[in-house]
């Protein structure tokens, strides 16, 4: 088998008031299934290292993590190359019950946006408070940058990743290099 | 352009999150149906100037539909209330009835 | 003349000398500069012509309300028309030229029109127009196409770029001035995080140039200070050159902040569009000064006292050196006192009023010498491209002249209007004010929120108080009212400054000047400068009967040029209640909308232009597509490759090789964008029952089922191939472009309608690169490959299977669309290059070409396989297209079943799919109709069927077409006649829609 490679093969652009990268490819399993019950929340745990998150919360750490994504979906995050085998772990930890595990890895692209500005990079796209204070770092955001879906978080005080779909990838690029451009500095937060 | 709460994940945003789904609690008449039952399900609307019940979808957000209560007219927002159900919860009647008293006589 | 003092201008940096060009003369002014006031500084007060009768103009005003000075801006890709010389800020390089003349400004062949004034009344378009019929193509439209318009379009793309932001705040203030300030510093103070914005590159508003004295110093430290006290609290944001643009539902609010209007070589957008969603928003807007109308009010060197008084104060400009005010009120003393002690000449106050006694300011102006001349009026005044002086009358009288006192500038004040565009926009109501004759704010009636309750609040000048003292109390009244709703403390220690009284005596409400102007007087009094609009016109409109306010606005046009009537509205509706004998309240205001002074198109637009105008969805080998030839086709936002172009050959040619190729040796097809749903749970099976017209839950594991989807409406809206993966779990294909709204519908059923069966949807579309591997060497290829086995027996025909192929882990399906043999194998989508490329590799030997959608169409169209959008269009039913086979019979219910069940959907004259064979084997025209005996009601030939695909297929040799006839699967074998829009009748006969292999044995070997 190839090396897998993610949509953009890890472009970046430092040039601008945050710097920009795609990072990547990352574990990603989407699973769905009855929140509260209890081998669903340990499924999700042993996946992800971390145990399933409260509404719109993020529990992680590095690359790994859980993160809720609506009522009855969490988001498993991982390494790349550990995705065949927590899928193993997840199909047997749900065997019982109702639940839904897909791996979603290649149909995502993830970036990073960094720096002191990056807030103000993400709040030119995204129609979303990000106020320190009403943002913050264990946080998940499902919402759109300009005319696509995307999700973020935050890994630090200056950081932020942020998930769309890999067909995309090339557009959020493209979108957060002109909002990070140089000289567009708002001063805001 | 509205700001709505999110019944399902309780983001309260902007409306350019969410996308619109007509009017709630239709009853749903399939085969065996008689043509006048099945033209009111599929065709006839309400369209009332005041309080409407509305389904919403948070497109851009955690994907899930919910139920909208609002004032045509005025745009104000009575709340949101789970899409799982059949008639707005009796609290939330309360409340419009608080806002807009008499209003269901209106209809 | 105008011309720049050696003294004064309170914003200019005088070390900072700026050179600019207006109509290729080269100027000089200063930083801190506007166009307008460096244009007065170099004497040029002719700006421009007006719109209809080509009458010089000049400035007039100090802000976004001038009508007049509208210039053409910059060169090229920075090219702007329209741009305001009052709201331009002056800066080195800076080219403007003037608008709507020909051939120059000085001589306007257009200027003629005033000489045709009588012909051109209110309604002219409609009255001139109607008759004789073709005069209006051959005379009124190049007349009025010439003539239309102020500025030219830019022909060049524009090379800046835009932003939006997104912003969250407690209170948005909305003007920098003193009340804005103070209602800052009070919500500032409280805690609440706050916006303010100011349109103007300065903070303080009016107050520094009116002056006045505040807890004891000049209002222009006052401000400072504020300002400097504001800049220490983190909760609050400051952005001058920021207009709130407008208010919209639920506290929402526009502004337009103007970054390198003045620096447009330095890197950085343009314009930055603010897109805030405030708790609560304060209009801290500020009032319009009014003109009066009296005749040749319009003449260059007429303007508001109050922009006299800016650019002396502001800009070190004086407008002219001997300047008579006119006015009916107490504010306009001021410029005279200003020009005074400029050291200018003011000849005289004209004063409308009788007052019993002099008011402070009064006494002033006759302290310095100024002959002040109660209860008169201007009758006229003299001069054309430049004032020469003016005729005085008695106000009360028609107009007779008393004496003539030359000039060379007019400072009119007809009294002041708060700016209440932003309270209205959303619909906040007005009450008028008898007192001071303008519509301010009704409080009692805000434009509501979300919550049901007042999300604005107007606060200063404009809600409708003028005196400083007045103003600040005003501010910090409607600060520590929203602060007290929004549930924050106002520290008690925060007050009202006090401000210094002045005693000014009452205005005097003044619509027409003199009161009983004769209709000559009239027809030169003007209300709105930029769209011609006079007195007489207002009241003409009244006589013919366009008595609504809304009607006499579009039937004299009054108010709907570019400035949008700031200075011409109030005056306009009072000449109109006037004519109508009505009270100006109830004759009512037209509609404040959005935005309250012309924006850039493209800060709306922000980010959204160029590569990023809408998303384009690219598969993971759309690099590899891009270097091989690829023709692109956009399928929804997807880019799909039509054909891949070698060599010299044309696009018709190389989907005519593709064809072939693929029908006798291999071709690769990139279907990663074909829609892949995951559907599982106890309740599968039910659920893609009610989903799809055939049955799903069937299905054996292990294969695969081509299925259709209606909506409740009984339509077709989608297909694809179903695979079931296990007891509970099926994979769902959709169209391309189909997987998003297909998830959603899928959705919506489970969440709204069946939330109590246990299925969950996941859509994993991009989660594959899926390769269609087609033609009689496909099996060979992946053979070659190595790996899992790909025979008939191991995966025959409909099965799908998991395996290795090549080292990649695959999964196959054995699928057809083309009707040959064909593998269709997704692997993961970070792996999809590498696997194409092996299957190149694999396939060099075989004949392998990659082949495109336009190929991809005639294959299936050779097999008649339908085409969702070609054959379906929302209209059609899958029983018109013969697909009663996949429609089950056994199912009690489905999703647009009850529907296919109405008389309609039954109706056996349902027009029915069939194939289509031109007689001559040319292409019949996509689209075409064929025709019937006989007319429609309507005197149109009646028809009996259309096409709905058309290709030339190269695997028979001819043309061939899919279409809807009447009654046609019972008619094979008639010729039907289809007119072209080339003029020409094709001739074509309805045979079995499968022209190619109808037994299936190629697909299935």
């Amino acid at each position: 088998m190839s090396e897998p490679v993610s949509a953009l093969k890890n472009i970046s652009d430092l040039n601008g008031i945050a710097a920009i990268r795609e990072i990547g490819p990352l574990g990603m399993i989407t699973l769905r299934g009855d929140l509260s019950d209890r081998a669903v929340q340990d499924a999700a745990k042993t996946a992800g290292g971390a145990n399933a998150p409260d509404q719109r919360k993020i529990n992680a750490e590095g690359d790994g993590g859980v993160a809720w994504m609506s009522p009855d979906e969490l988001l498993i995050l991982c390494r790349y190359d550990e995705v065949p085998l927590r899928m193993t772990n997840l199909q047997a930890g749900l065997s019982k019950g109702h639940a839904l595990a897909a791996n979603v890895s290649d149909a995502r692209a993830v970036f990073e946006v960094s720096g002191p500005r990056a807030r103000e990079v993400l709040a030119k796209l995204a129609p979303v408070d990000l106020t320190p204070g009403q943002f913050e770092p264990g946080m998940m955001r499902r919402t759109r940058l300009a005319q696509v879906p995307a999700a973020f978080w935050m890994t630090d005080a200056e950081t932020f990743r942020i998930v769309c779909f890999r067909s995309v990838a090339q557009y959020v690029f493209d979108l957060l290099k002109i909002a990070a451009q140089p000289g567009s500095e708002v001063d805001f937060f | 352009m509205l700001v709505l709460t999110c019944h399902a994940c309780g983001v309260t945003a902007e409306e350019t999150e969410f996308h619109a789904g007509g009017e709630a609690h239709l009853k749903r008449f399939g085969p065996g149906s008689s043509d006048e039952d099945f033209e009111e399900y599929l065709f006839m609307r309400a369209n009332p100037k005041g309080v409407h019940f509305e389904r919403w979808r948070h497109a851009n957000g955690c994907g899930k539909w919910f139920h909208v209560a609002r004032d045509t007219m005025t745009l104000e927002v009575f709340g949101s209330y789970s899409a799982q159900a059949f008639a707005p919860p009796e609290e939330l009647l309360s409340r419009i009835e608080d806002r807009r008293p008499g209003w269901r006589g209106q209809d | 003349m105008s011309t720049r003092l050696a003294t004064g201008g309170r914003l200019l940096n005088k070390a900072k000398p700026v050179n600019f060009t207006f109509n290729g003369k080269n100027l000089r002014g200063y930083e801190g500069d506007t166009l307008a006031s460096a244009l007065l500084a170099n004497d040029q007060m002719l700006v421009g012509r007006s719109f209809k009768y080509h009458r010089p103009r000049g400035i007039v005003a100090a802000g976004p309300e001038e009508p007049n000075a509208l210039v053409n801006l910059g060169a090229e890709g920075r090219f702007e028309p329209n741009a305001r010389a009052t709201t331009t800020p002056l800066f080195d390089g800076l080219q403007a030229a003037s608008q709507n003349h020909w051939p120059s400004l000085e001589f306007d062949v257009g200027a003629i029109n005033k000489h045709l004034s009588r012909f051109l009344p209110a309604g002219f378009y409609y009255k001139m127009f109607m008759y004789p019929r073709a005069a209006w193509k051959h005379v009124y439209e190049p007349f009025i196409r010439q003539s239309a318009g102020l500025g030219k379009a830019p022909k060049a793309t524009d090379v800046d770029t835009y932003e939006h932001f997104y912003a969250f705040c407690d209170v948005l203030i909305i003007g920098g001035g003193v009340a804005g300030l103070h209602a800052a510093l009070t919500a500032g103070k409280s805690g609440a995080r706050v916006i303010v914005m100011e349109q103007s590159d300065h903070w303080g508003g009016r107050a520094p140039v009116d002056g006045g004295t505040v807890d004891g110093q000049p209002v222009d430290k006052f401000v400072d200070g504020m300002v400097t006290e504001l800049e220490t609290l983190e909760n609050v944001t400051l952005r001058r050159n920021c207009m709130g643009a407008g208010v919209y539902d639920h506290g929402y609010v526009l502004g337009y902040e103007r970054l390198r209007d003045d620096s447009p070589h330095v890197q950085g957008p343009r314009h930055r569009l603010w897109r805030v969603r405030a708790a609560h928003i304060i209009t801290a807007t500020g009032a319009i000064e009014r003109p009066l109308s009296f005749a040749g009010n319009d003449i260059p060197g007429v303007m508001l006292a109050a922009a006299v008084r800016d650019y002396l104060v502001n800009h070190g400009v004086s407008v002219g050196d001997r300047t008579v005010v006119v006015t009916n009120n107490d504010n306009a003393y001021l410029t005279a006192i200003a020009l005074k002690h400029a050291g200018l000449d003011v000849p005289a106050i004209v004063d409308a009023r009788v007052l019993p006694q002099d008011s402070q300011l009064m006494e002033q102006a006759k302290a310095l010498g100024i002959r002040v001349m109660m209860g008169h009026g201007i009758a006229s005044v003299k001069g054309g491209k430049r004032v020469t002086g003016v005729e005085i009358c008695a106000q009360a009288g028609e107009g007779a002249v008393l004496e003539e006192i030359s000039c060379d500038a007019v400072a009119m004040s007809g009294g002041w209007s708060p700016v209440v565009h932003l309270w209205s926009h959303c619909g906040g109501k007005l009450r008028w004010d008898t007192t001071q004759a303008c519509f301010s704010p009704d409080v009692d009636n805000p434009p509501l929120g979300a919550d049901g309750m007042g999300f604005v609040t107007p606060a200063g000048a404009a809600s409708g108080v003028f005196a400083l003292d007045d103003v600040l109390n005003d501010a910090f009244a409607a600060a520590d009212g929203v602060m007290t709703s929004l549930g924050f403390d106002v520290p008690r220690d925060l007050k009202s400054p006090e401000a210094e009284r002045r005693q000014d005596a009452p205005m005097m409400p003044v619509w027409l000047m003199p009161q009983g102007a004769s209709v000559k007087l009239r027809e030169k009094a003007w209300l709105d400068y930029q769209n011609d609009v006079k007195v007489s016109d207002v009241r003409l409109a009244a006589q013919e009967g366009f008595v609504s306010v809304e009607h006499a606005k579009r039937y004299t046009t009054l108010g709907m040029a570019t400035d949008q009537g700031k200075l011409s509205n109030i005056n306009g509706l009072a000449t109109l209640a006037g004519a109508l004998d009505a009270d100006i309240p109830s004759v009512g205001t037209t509609t404040f909308r959005p935005p309250y002074h012309p924006i850039s198109m493209a800060s709306i637009a922000g980010e959204a232009r160029g590569t990023v105008f809408q998303p384009i969805r690219r598969t993971p080998m759309h690099d590899w597509h891009d270097t091989h030839g690829a023709e692109w086709e956009p399928v929804g936002h997807w880019r799909r490759p039509y054909a891949y172009k070698q060599g010299g050959e044309s696009t018709y040619d190389a989907v005519m090789r593709e064809v072939t190729n693929t029908r006798e040796k291999m071709g690769l097809l990139d279907a990663s964008t074909l829609g892949k749903l995951i559907v599982k749970g106890p309740d599968a099976g039910r659920f893609l029952d009610m989903m799809y017209t055939n049955m799903m839950s069937t299905l054996k594991v292990g294969k695969c089922r081509y299925g259709l989807m209606c909506s409740e409406n009984g339509f077709l809206i989608d297909d694809g191939v179903v695979a079931r993966f296990d007891e509970d779990t099926w994979l769902c294909h959709t169209t391309t472009g189909g997987a998003e709204r297909i998830h959603g519908h899928m959705e919506e059923w489970l969440q709204t309608e069946w939330w109590d069966w246990q299925v969950y949807v996941a859509n994993v579309t991009e989660q594959y690169a899926q390769v269609a591997v087609v033609g009689p060497n496909a099996r060979k290829a992946l053979e070659k490959l190595g790996g899992m086995d790909v025979s008939k027996e191991a995966l025959g025909f409909m099965d799908w299977a998991d395996g290795e192929l090549g080292g990649f882990k695959v999964r196959v399906y054995r699928i057809s669309f083309s009707g040959e043999l064909s593998y269709e194998i997704a692997v993961d989508a970070s792996h999809g290059q590498a696997f194409w490329d092996a299957l190149m590799v694999a396939g060099h030997d075989l004949g392998v070409m990659p082949y495109g959608t336009e190929c991809l169409h005639i294959l299936r169209a050779e097999k008649g396989f339908i085409m969702i959008g070609d054959e379906s269009d929302g209209t059609i039913i899958p029983q018109d297209l013969g697909l009663h086979w996949a429609i089950s019979k056994k199912k009690e219910d489905y999703l647009g079943k009850r529907a296919q069940e109405r008389s309609h959907m039954t109706d056996p004259n349902r027009w029915q799919l069939v194939g289509l064979e031109t007689t001559d084997g040319s292409v019949l025209p996509d689209g075409a109709y064929a025709v019937a005996e006989g007319e429609n009601e309507n005197g149109q030939r009646n028809m009996q069927g259309r096409v709905t695909s058309t290709y030339h297929s190269p695997t028979l040799g001819k043309g061939i077409a899919m279409g809807l006839v009447l009654n046609g699967p019972d008619r094979m074998g008639e010729t039907l006649i289809f007119p072209g829009t080339d003029g020409k009748e094709y001739q074509a006969k309805i045979v079995n829609p499968v022209f190619y292999d109808p037994k299936g044995e190629k697909q299935n070997v």
